[in-house]
């Protein structure tokens, strides 16, 4: 295992211009707006916030399905932006995803066989009968049996599709996988199932993960590194530990509360969360978490705060930097 | 999945009777060779002594004022009829889907630039301008003589206009469904795979936009086979002796009041072609509907 970054991510914008109505102008979304973070191969970086943080976007632009409005995204050191065509090609075949509605990321037309093939028809210049057998093997890896090769996506359950579209990506043995909510469609019982699977393959096939999700849980479980986005961008970063043990960005301790445990002793002091995520169209000035933040002051809402290295993790709060956030608060207030 | 829908299929009564009848009204139409030959007919021999003669065991339907068979001859008209919706109806769900498919795919100015033409070819007033078409002497085209004048050129030119005007209904409904289908999680899929847009077109999102095309051209046939009719009865149509439905419509109607079963049958043909053509297009409908419950 290398240790040079798979992704490295340098002030990752993405906007998208909006039309209003037949006459107004167009306005401009900033679905994402300056994210940095790297990625060392082998891990899995787990990306969380509200709906509308910009985590899609993310995944979207990671999978070079969409291309960033401004910023650098090298992927295992190739510069993704200024790739010529074949290069982009190459990386396509590195980097897959798999969606979070597997319902809708498999043609109900194709049979699983022709579905895991078309990787390696578009991307190979292997035979049909050798699609075939990778497209077996991989089935086995995945705990699909055999003759489900035949079937169409609508006669298997939500998690067996989970599997099938899991086999999909790992087809071109790609070197880091996006997920987008791998499980957040499925039902709890089967979610575990899916995220064991996830690991195993993680370490037979060496992956790299980009995990998306909004369940802390799954993600305590399941991240080695966490990047908590709000608005489009990223307010704090580090190891899982760091992030889930002392939390120090207000929006990171609110997520964080707000998850519940079964357990009535350890009931903390749970943060509510005033108001709804802002506009992208119009984000706040500042801090654009400062309309809900209980510490924010007159610096909040007219400078914007830049990541800093707080000792093992990073984050953009002016409040951690001037240290008038009070530690003890959510020190056990919740795990 | 398919066997789902030729259960809710043929749990649609109407349109299953339909199917039955425009199948038997088909291949008595391709047998109507050998049903001449076993009456001993001739579709287009003209027999003044045997004029208007009521049925009998050799004429099942009697004749017409030039004493031919008239139900040879209905036969006859329905392989013209039937001919000519099929072959249109096919030809512009060609024209219709291709086009729906590329502006509903690429969208912005092409999908525009389409949909505007297809707004356009609806709003053309349709009669008057198949009457003109209709008028085009081919010869001055550059088309040989021996192909212009031929019997069957009426037909030809009947299935071309028909199909270059009747593809409008496929294109907006297939477009309606590519611009579906491509925001779709397996689309964006197969872009992040590497597949290029005719692989997405072709393999992705045709395939399941299927039922509305199936059903619209089935609709479509019932009224195509009613427009050649039309045609036919103003005379711009299929030419006699070739029989159609609506030529012979034309013929019998000078003489309705005398003979009014010779415009019954044609007219009752046409009917229940058209009116099984539309049930079976609704059965079709409800039974490929994938969010139909049972």
């Amino acid at each position: 295992m290398s240790m040079a970054p798979i992704v490295e991510a340098v002030d990752l914008a993405r906007h998208y211009q909006v039309r209003q109505g037949l006459f107004a102008g167009s306005a401009t979304l900033k679905a994402l707006r300056g994210t940095s973070f790297s990625m060392p191969a082998g891990r899995t970086l787990a990306v969380v916030g509200e709906s509308g943080c910009g985590k899609s976007t993310l995944a979207r632009l990671v999978t070079l399905i969409e291309h960033p409005t401004s910023g650098i995204l090298r992927l295992d050191g190739i510069d993704a932006g200024t790739a010529g065509k074949s290069a982009l090609r190459e990386l396509r075949r590195k980097v897959q995803i798999v969606f979070q509605d597997p319902y809708g990321s498999l043609n109900p037309r194709k049979k699983v066989g022709a579905i895991l093939e078309e990787p390696l028809a578009i991307n190979t210049a292997m035979s049909a009968e050798e699609r075939a057998n990778a497209a077996r093997e991989m089935m086995a890896r995945v705990g699909l049996r055999p003759e489900y090769y035949y079937r169409y996506p609508h006669m298997f359950s939500g998690g067996q599709r989970q599997r099938i579209a899991i086999a999909r990506a790992l087809m071109l043995r790609p070197k880091l996988v996006v997920l987008d909510e791998p499980v957040s469609a499925l039902d709890v019982s089967i979610q575990a199932q899916v995220l064991n699977l996830l690991i195993d393959l993680q370490e037979e096939l060496t992956l790299t993960y980009l995990f998306i999700s909004h369940d802390l849980s799954v993600v305590r479980h399941f991240a080695d590194e966490v990047m908590v986005m709000y608005l489009g961008r990223a307010v704090e970063q580090g190891s899982r530990d760091a992030i889930f043990s002392a939390p120090k960005h207000p929006y990171t301790r609110a997520l964080l509360s707000s998850t519940p445990i079964a357990d009535p002793r350890r009931r903390g002091e749970r943060i509510k969360l005033v108001g709804e995520l802002p506009s992208p169209i119009a984000p706040p000035p500042g801090c654009a978490f400062h309309p809900r933040c209980a510490y924010a002051n007159e610096r909040c809402r007219a400078e914007f705060p830049e990541s800093i290295d707080t000792g093992g993790q990073l984050v953009a709060c002016h409040g951690v930097e001037e240290g008038r956030i009070d530690e003890t608060q959510s020190q056990g207030a919740t795990f | 999945m398919t066997a789902r829908m030729a259960r809710r299929f043929v749990q649609h009564r109407l349109a299953l009777a339909s199917l039955v009848l425009l199948l038997l009204l088909a291949l008595l139409a391709l047998a109507a060779p050998l049903v001449e030959a076993a009456l001993g007919v001739d579709a287009n021999m003209a027999n003044l002594f045997a004029r208007f003669a009521p049925p009998s065991a050799e004429h099942p339907l009697g004749t017409d004022e030039l004493g031919r068979d008239l139900a040879v001859r209905l036969l006859y008209g329905g392989r013209v009829s039937l001919a000519v919706g099929l072959s249109a109806a096919l030809f512009a769900a060609v024209i219709g889907t291709s086009l729906g498919l590329l502006a509903g795919y690429f969208g912005g100015r092409l999908d525009a630039f389409v949909m505007r033409f297809t707004d356009g070819v609806i709003a053309l007033p349709l009669l008057p301008l198949l009457i003109v078409l209709a008028a085009i002497d081919l010869e001055k085209l550059g088309i040989p003589a021996e192909l212009a004048q031929s019997e069957d050129v009426s037909l030809y030119r009947i299935v071309v206009i028909v199909a270059l005007f009747g593809w409008t209904t496929v294109a907006r409904l297939v477009r309606a469904e590519a611009l579906r289908i491509r925001s779709r999680e397996f689309v964006t899929a197969a872009r992040s795979m590497g597949a290029g847009p005719w692989r997405i077109m072709g393999t992705h999102i045709l395939p399941n936009a299927v039922s509305p095309i199936i059903v619209a051209t089935t609709l479509s046939m019932g009224n195509i086979i009613l427009f050649e009719s039309v045609l036919s009865f103003l005379g711009l149509g299929i030419q006699p002796p070739v029989a159609s439905w609506g030529n012979m419509l034309t013929n019998a109607q000078e003489l309705i009041w005398n003979t009014p079963m010779l415009a019954v049958w044609p007219g009752l043909a046409i009917f229940a072609t058209v009116i099984a053509f539309n049930f079976l297009g609704d059965g079709l409908q409800d039974a490929l509907d994938p969010r139909a419950v049972e």
